[in-house]
């Protein structure tokens, strides 16, 4: 079986014009997005508590919300959580109220009026934790970026690591998009999902740069648009079984993985899917655009030696 | 061309073997257990206690599946759960206050294999279900506190060495004192740099007013701070062993913050009431000078004298005790309840160190007739426990505490005390918590998204790659089977995202075998021989490998080094599934196709799918 049956190098380079406005525009909505919805964060990063309980039969929401009413908790979000049994608890930090002594409070007031209830999760999360954790998600964001520009930078050369990186953050900005957009909560499993998008989508750019390198050395006559073409079309078999094997776990987990993995292979499926397309589309334009061509390498190759002696 | 060197095969086979090996404790699962121990840790255990546990399931006719003896504590193995938590409450009644009896979870692994030594994948909280806290440690409190026990120590050193002073005061963690004349601030100044070295001091002289600013050096408190987060951190461990848990996690996180990791706690609420205890003990000399309560019921402040500070005794009274602390809670070696024999009153008797009876001996002989007070103080409430009149020198260091209500809660104060007192108060600003039957809900999540993501590719490669496809399967499970090695023999925590992350991995690990498949493809397509092919696509495909691995294993370090919680968790997983991938890909990949194709000389066609050929150029 072979998916590509391709006679000719596809010509991807001819359309980067279109590409460039379609993914401007992706990423202009995304960060629109980003701004005026905003994140929906968990509390994780905004600080709170998050109780997840489980009754035997289906759970009534709104005794639920009456019970916590009554003893003075208010803006409290109540809803199911997976099945309906499951409910999700959601309380900011109080200023009178320790974030232990809260949890405590409410798991005893929702055990009063129904003693087969059972606290399945708490999460609390101080204020000052969850700016700690924000920070720290952005440094990590910060450190990727750079650790990854650097490796390709000796690797290869700058303007792949900023093609790369450009195509890398095109990415992680339209996960950040989508979940403003659908406001799916954003928690530090999501975090680590982005992260590990970051990591694996500049595996494809990777794996395509390698080939043009290649290809720079081998296609002499070839102009750039030509070795990019050829890069990509040889790789697109790799890139497909790569990523539908990744997905298809991705899948998996999505299917399997009950609510807390859930959104954590939504942000894959996401990074996923655009990494493919920004690697292609994003990368290689940026690349070329850069003035990537034959001589600016970071191996010397003979073909430069000859050019140098036809000047 | 495709010959691996014998001693390659034998590196992966032993790898192999090893895995194997350090797998294997993780199917034959845990059994519920109770660890049992003395309340004092570090007591050594012997078979005499055996016998009684014995004797007390075997009366209560529980049956347990094994009876493990260690130096410091004794396992029981039961088969359910539920037996599990009846043995419990049984063993704790038959044994009583002196032991600690815990839940724990046992490998249910052959003797042969635990005698070798290798564990199942340690379980994180969110698998196991438990409890986490993360606690912030006041130590600008802790600072103060040893400010202001500096500083009844200079009153009392000046005094003894008759130098004149108006008054000596703090704000903070700076002390201030106010001399009646220049010499006698010189004499002063050299009496408290004897108590000790490390002060530094300001002189100020305006308005006629004489005053020696003394400042602890910023070494100074780094040692006060330091000490206070090793007195948290002993005081919580000695809180957790009441609590009896079988595998505590308390841990120092950062300057100022203690990590608290208790497995398989299901009341939350004791254990915070428990933790977050912040009581300590003090004892002060009544100031009887000036006593006149009627004043002070009336709330008039002003009237209290400036050494002086009030505080309610247990039937609400005020009691005006001085401000210098004689002794502190940090002096208690131990603590325990008991009752007067000429009054048949509940008392607490307590056992003070060295210093502690030393400071008491001399208290007690020079303030004879006069009242002591002791202070409770719990989350910033201050209750005077009892002020009884000192009748004579008391040495020795033995102190009886009366003035308690009832048994109850002489065994209450006394397991606070015992418990020891905190060096600076402690606040809990992240919890997380797990039922047990989420934890096992988030396992079988784990394992279903990992068994159906590997069936899902095994199926893909197969019919995509064919006897190719089939070597990339092996060589994927083979990786499977080092991660979950690798974890086992790490002990490396394993959580719901580093499930995530061996499944995703998994799917990554997969690249490698493509790249490699893919490269080989390109090089029949270009006309190469088969034998040839294998080799230069093994070749070319490294650089790639390399590179793209490189890459993401800069994420995994960036996620670990930043991460916490769940991320941490995903991150070790991943960066140790990056390793395994990439040796399972290089090495036992290669050694597969060697094993199937390098002997044979002549070999028409690669088992590797069709390959579509393309006029290349």
């Amino acid at each position: 079986m072979e998916f590509f049956r391709v006679k000719k190098d596809i010509p991807f380079m001819k359309y980067r014009k279109i590409s460039a406005v379609v993914s401007t525009a992706i990423f202009i909505l995304s960060v629109f997005f980003i701004f005026f919805r905003g994140l929906n964060l968990g509390v994780d990063f905004t600080g709170g508590t998050m109780m997840e309980v489980s009754y035997p039969e289906a759970a009534n929401i709104e005794n639920i919300r009456e019970t916590l009413r009554d003893i003075d908790l208010e803006d409290t979000q109540v809803q199911n959580f997976g099945t309906e049994e499951d409910v999700l608890i959601r309380l900011p930090i109080r200023k009178d109220l320790s974030i232990a002594e809260l949890s405590e409070k409410v798991a005893d007031a929702l055990k009063l009026k129904n003693s087969l209830m059972e606290v399945r999760r708490v999460e609390s999360v101080g204020s000052q934790v969850g700016d700690e954790l924000y920070e720290n998600g952005a440094l990590a964001v910060l450190f990727v970026c750079i650790g990854i520009m650097l490796y390709l930078t000796v690797r290869f050369e700058w303007r792949f690591a900023i093609a790369a990186i450009v195509a890398n953050m095109h990415d992680v900005i339209i996960i950040l998009g989508f979940f403003a957009f659908f406001q799916w909560e954003f928690n530090l499993t999501v975090l680590a999902a982005v992260l590990a998008v970051l990591g694996y989508s500049v595996n494809e750019s990777v794996v395509v740069f390698d080939r043009v390198r290649e290809n720079f050395r081998k296609m002499r006559k070839a102009n750039v648009a030509e070795v990019i073409n050829n890069a990509i079309t040889r790789t697109m078999s790799r890139t497909i079984m790569t990523h539908l094997s990744t997905q298809t776990v991705v899948i998996s987990m999505l299917i399997f993985g009950g609510e807390i993995l859930h959104n954590f292979a939504l942000a894959l499926t996401i990074g996923i899917l655009f990494g493919i397309y920004s690697s292609i589309m994003v990368g290689c334009p940026m690349a070329m655009w850069l003035g990537t061509n034959q001589n600016n390498l970071a191996i010397p190759t003979p073909e430069k030696k000859q050019e140098n002696l036809e000047l | 061309m495709n010959q691996s060197a014998p001693w390659k095969y034998l590196l992966i086979l032993t790898t192999i073997l090893l895995s194997i090996l350090f797998v294997m404790p993780n199917f034959y699962g845990e059994s519920p257990a109770i660890q049992i121990m003395p309340i004092k840790s570090g007591e050594k255990i012997d078979t005499s206690l055996l016998q009684s546990i014995e004797e007390v399931l075997g009366k209560s006719k529980i049956e347990n599946t094994g009876l493990i003896l260690e130096n410091f504590h004794i396992k029981v193995k039961f088969k359910t759960a539920e037996e599990q938590l009846k043995a419990k409450s049984i063993i704790q009644k038959a044994l009583g206050d002196e032991y600690v009896v815990a839940l724990n979870l046992i490998p249910n692994s052959p003797k042969w294999l635990s005698d070798i030594g290798p564990l199942p994948m340690y379980l994180g909280l969110d698998l196991r279900g438990g409890v986490h806290f993360l606690m912030q440690v006041d130590l600008t409190k802790a600072l103060e506190k040893t400010t202001a026990s500096y500083l009844s120590e200079f009153r009392k050193e000046l005094r003894k060495g008759k130098i004149g002073y108006y008054d000596a005061t703090k704000n903070n963690d700076i002390m201030q004192i106010k001399f009646k004349s220049k010499s006698e601030l010189k004499k002063g100044k050299n009496i408290i740099r004897d108590i000790n070295n490390n002060f530094d001091f300001q002189e100020i002289f305006v308005n006629d007013e004489i005053i020696l600013k003394v400042i602890i050096s910023e070494k100074t408190k780094k040692s006060i701070t330091e000490f206070a987060i090793k007195q948290n951190l002993e005081t919580l461990n000695n809180r957790v062993n009441e609590l009896g848990v079988a595998e505590p996690l308390i841990q120092q996180q950062g300057l100022d913050r203690i990590v608290i990791q208790l497995p398989g706690v299901q009341d939350t609420a004791k254990a915070k009431e428990i933790l977050g205890r912040t009581a300590t003990l003090e004892m002060r000399m009544v100031n009887e000078d000036n006593f006149n309560s009627d004043i002070f019921r009336e709330g008039n402040e002003d009237q209290i004298p400036v050494n002086s500070e009030i505080f309610p005794d247990r039937f609400g009274t005020g009691i005006l005790v001085k401000k210098q602390v004689i002794l502190t809670g940090e002096r208690i070696t131990n603590a325990g309840p008991g009752v007067d024999q000429q009054t048949g009153q509940s008392i607490v008797s307590i056992t003070l160190d060295g210093k502690g009876a030393s400071i008491f001996k001399q208290v007690t002989r020079d303030n004879i007739g006069k009242r002591m007070a002791l202070l409770l103080i719990e989350k910033n409430l201050t209750e005077i426990v009892t002020a009884p009149v000192i009748n004579g020198e008391i040495g020795g260091g033995r102190v009886q505490i009366t003035g308690m209500s009832n048994a109850q809660e002489a065994t209450d104060i006394a397991l606070l005390l015992r418990a020891g007192s905190l060096a600076a108060p402690m606040e809990i600003i992240e919890e997380r918590t797990v039922g047990p039957s989420m934890g096992k809900d988030n396992i079988s999540r784990g394992i279903k998204s990992t068994i159906w993501g590997f069936i899902a590719i095994v199926i893909m490669m197969a019919i995509y790659y064919m006897v190719f496809g089939v070597i990339s399967v092996v060589t994927l499970s083979v990786n499977l089977l080092f991660l979950v090695a690798l974890l086992s023999a790490l002990q490396a925590t394993l959580t719901l995202p580093g499930l995530a992350a061996i499944a995703l991995t998994l799917g990554m690990a997969i690249d490698a075998n493509v790249l490699i498949n893919e490269r080989i493809r390109d090089e029949i397509r270009n006309g190469n021989t088969p034998q040839a092919s294998i080799h230069m696509g093994y070749k070319m495909a490294w650089g790639t490998i390399l590179d793209s691995n490189i890459t993401t294993m800069i994420a995994g370090l960036a996620l670990f080094m930043f991460g916490s919680g769940p991320i941490k968790g995903f991150a070790v997983v991943h960066v140790l599934g990056i390793l395994t991938s990439m040796y399972s890909a290089i090495f036992v990949s290669r050694a597969i196709v060697n094993y199937i194709y390098g002997n044979k000389r002549q070999i028409s066609k690669l088992s590797i799918g069709e390959i579509f050929k393309v006029d290349n150029n």
